[in-house]
């Protein structure tokens, strides 16, 4: 049988490969020896496609070293051959996970450079998007940071909340995850009375949602014995490294963008900037709980007091018109034409505006030279500033520490890779 | 803190050194030479009045001019007295070389890991300078303006098809 002798040939060729290879070695105390992990990219704790290279010491780790740019897609350099509108759906694929809050950065950024500022009725559903893209941002992290450190129930918990955002989001912008809602001098439809009832709706069974998961966290002695002193950065540390966003406020300095360099209408806002002094992961925890429930009513008072209007700038050759007029009046032809065929055109200048996004400071310096194009456009992403300082975290924690803490951080590698 | 005094406090103590100031949309721009840039960094961090501890940003920009083609741009902010300001610095189209400022902030370890790798700007005693994110053995700049938007076809050597 030819089939059989194959067969036979073929394993005495692997057990003569196997001999032939010198298998012999010694180890004089395995214990005693350092280990080179590489953890990721394709690993289910690491959030994406980020790779880590650790050397271990038995379980701890001694030296970390992370490797990006396994998802770059090279945003920055697409931007300069996009205009300024073209540019808004490639925001949703940086953070994709409160696009919401991207768009709205990057329209500002544009707005800023062109001297433009959107009507109030815009700019208060601004607020409540971007601070809906936070909550929906944030119960993710929850989520997940729950699972890595293996309580599971939470995660169902909280993506049946983001499942209720997601129908917002649906009925408010036509897309349920790329949402590209902003324009450059606007938003690209009203919140008709309808989503207000079901944001009112939202933020009034918040409360109740999210103290149930706190039932099952706060008190867990599994859950704390793993976060609490867990992957601990000094208040100095964290302002060298450029640490931004809710991991900055977990080491207890009080930096918030929404406070300190107020965009929007948040100086009309009353709200409270979570700190937390301990700079471990269970501070990073509770900073981003309390900021859940600052985000809620922040939004309940953007409700009360936002204005009817108009919802475009008046600045016909920078504000695309709306369609209906495109279609009927030729003047709104005119300029949809130009504005689509050449761009906005903003004055020769360089501006970086940086809005509090759910990661951290997102910023966008844009260098312009007087033409339909950004010359440079940069993006200054949270996530990658932030993962910076993952080695110093990590020092001296044990590999299931590791996972905890890419977790506390709340990487997103999208914008990290841009 | 207002953009003048920053601008003063600067003369005052650089009288040489600041080559060109601009002020646009309320944001103020200084240009300092590369060779004083990690001094001129240093004093706005450790001076007890502008404090600009924080560093947001760094990144380059390819102004392809046949002098100063390539461009350093250092985004600060203060914790204490939220004032942005932003600095920039020029060098050459060959060699371009420009002093490091991770020993300031170390957060500019990472940006000007991604400089070097989008810009093949090299900055001088930078503790580890390797790409960011395209592969080391990659031999171009992708954020250059004579970098096409397609790629180079070749570029990136990719795994050998099966036969």
């Amino acid at each position: 049988m030819p089939a059989y002798t194959e067969e036979v040939s073929r394993k005495s060729k692997i057990l003569q490969a196997l001999e032939d290879q010198n298998t012999s070695f010694s180890i004089n105390d395995p214990l005693e020896n350092e280990l080179v992990l590489n953890m990721g990219p394709q690993h289910p704790a690491t959030h994406g496609v980020l790779r880590l290279l650790l050397r271990l010491d038995g379980e701890t780790v001694i030296a970390c070293v992370p490797e990006l740019g396994y998802l770059h897609r090279g945003y920055e350099k697409l931007a300069e051959n996009c205009t300024y509108h073209e540019f808004i759906p490639h925001t949703d694929r940086l953070d994709y996970l409160s696009p919401l809050s991207n768009n709205t950065a990057y329209v500002l950024a544009v707005e800023k450079l062109l001297g433009i500022e959107a009507p109030p009725r815009c700019q208060y559903i601004r607020v409540i998007i971007s601070e809906l893209a936070r909550v929906s941002s944030h119960l993710l992290w929850l989520g997940t940071l729950a699972m890595d450190v293996g309580a599971l129930t939470v995660f169902m918990w909280t993506f049946r909340e983001r499942e209720k955002l997601y129908d917002i989001f649906e009925h408010l912008t036509g897309a349920r995850f790329t949402t590209s809602f902003t324009r450059i001098g606007g938003i690209a439809n009203d919140m008709t009375p309808e989503v207000e009832r079901m944001i009112w709706e939202y933020i009034d069974d918040f409360p109740e949602n999210i103290a149930e998961c706190e039932k099952l966290l706060n008190r867990n002695k599994i859950f704390v014995d793993r976060t609490d002193g867990v992957g601990v950065i000094t208040p100095e540390q964290a302002i060298s490294l450029g640490l931004s966003g809710p991991n900055l406020r977990a080491c207890g300095v009080e930096h918030d963008l929404r406070r300190a360099a107020p965009y929007l209408v948040y100086d009309k806002l009353d709200f409270n900037i979570p700190v937390y002094e301990g700079g471990d992961v269970l501070a990073r925890y509770y900073v981003r709980m309390g900021e859940m429930k600052e985000s809620i009513t922040i939004i309940r008072q953007a409700l009360e007091k936002m204005p009817q209007g108009e919802i475009h700038a008046l600045k016909p050759k920078k504000v695309l018109p709306r369609k209906e007029r495109v279609y009927t009046k030729m003047e709104e032809l005119i300029h949809d034409f130009m504005i689509v065929n050449f761009g906005v055109e903003p004055p020769v200048g360089e501006v970086y505006h940086a809005v509090e996004a759910p990661k951290g400071e997102l910023g966008f310096y844009i260098y312009s030279h007087g033409e339909g194009y950004p010359w440079r456009m940069k993006i200054r992403s949270p996530s990658f500033v932030n993962l910076q300082s993952l080695p110093t975290m990590v020092m001296g924690a044990m590999i299931s520490d590791v996972v905890a803490i890419i977790g506390s951080l709340d990487p997103v590698m999208g914008e990290a890779d841009k | 803190m207002s953009n003048e005094r920053v601008l003063e406090k600067l003369r005052q103590q650089f009288p040489d050194a600041i080559h060109e100031s601009k002020e646009f949309r309320g944001e103020l721009t200084i240009v300092v030479p590369k060779e004083k840039i990690v001094e001129v960094c240093r004093f706005l961090r450790d001076d007890s009045e502008l404090r600009y501890d924080f560093l947001s940003d760094l990144c380059g920009i390819d102004m392809y001019t046949p002098v100063n083609r390539f461009g350093v741009i250092y985004n600060l902010f203060s914790l204490s007295t939220k004032h942005r300001l932003r600095l920039k610095t020029f060098t050459q189209e060959e060699n371009p070389k420009v002093p490091t400022v991770t020993e300031v902030w170390p957060t500019a370890n990472w940006h000007e890991r991604e400089t070097y790798d989008m810009f093949g700007i090299v900055f001088e005693g930078h503790p580890d300078l390797r790409r960011m994110y395209m592969p080391e053995e990659f031999e171009y700049h992708p954020l250059r303006k004579d970098f096409p938007l397609m790629g180079i076809p070749g570029s990136l050597t990719l795994p050998k098809k099966l036969e």
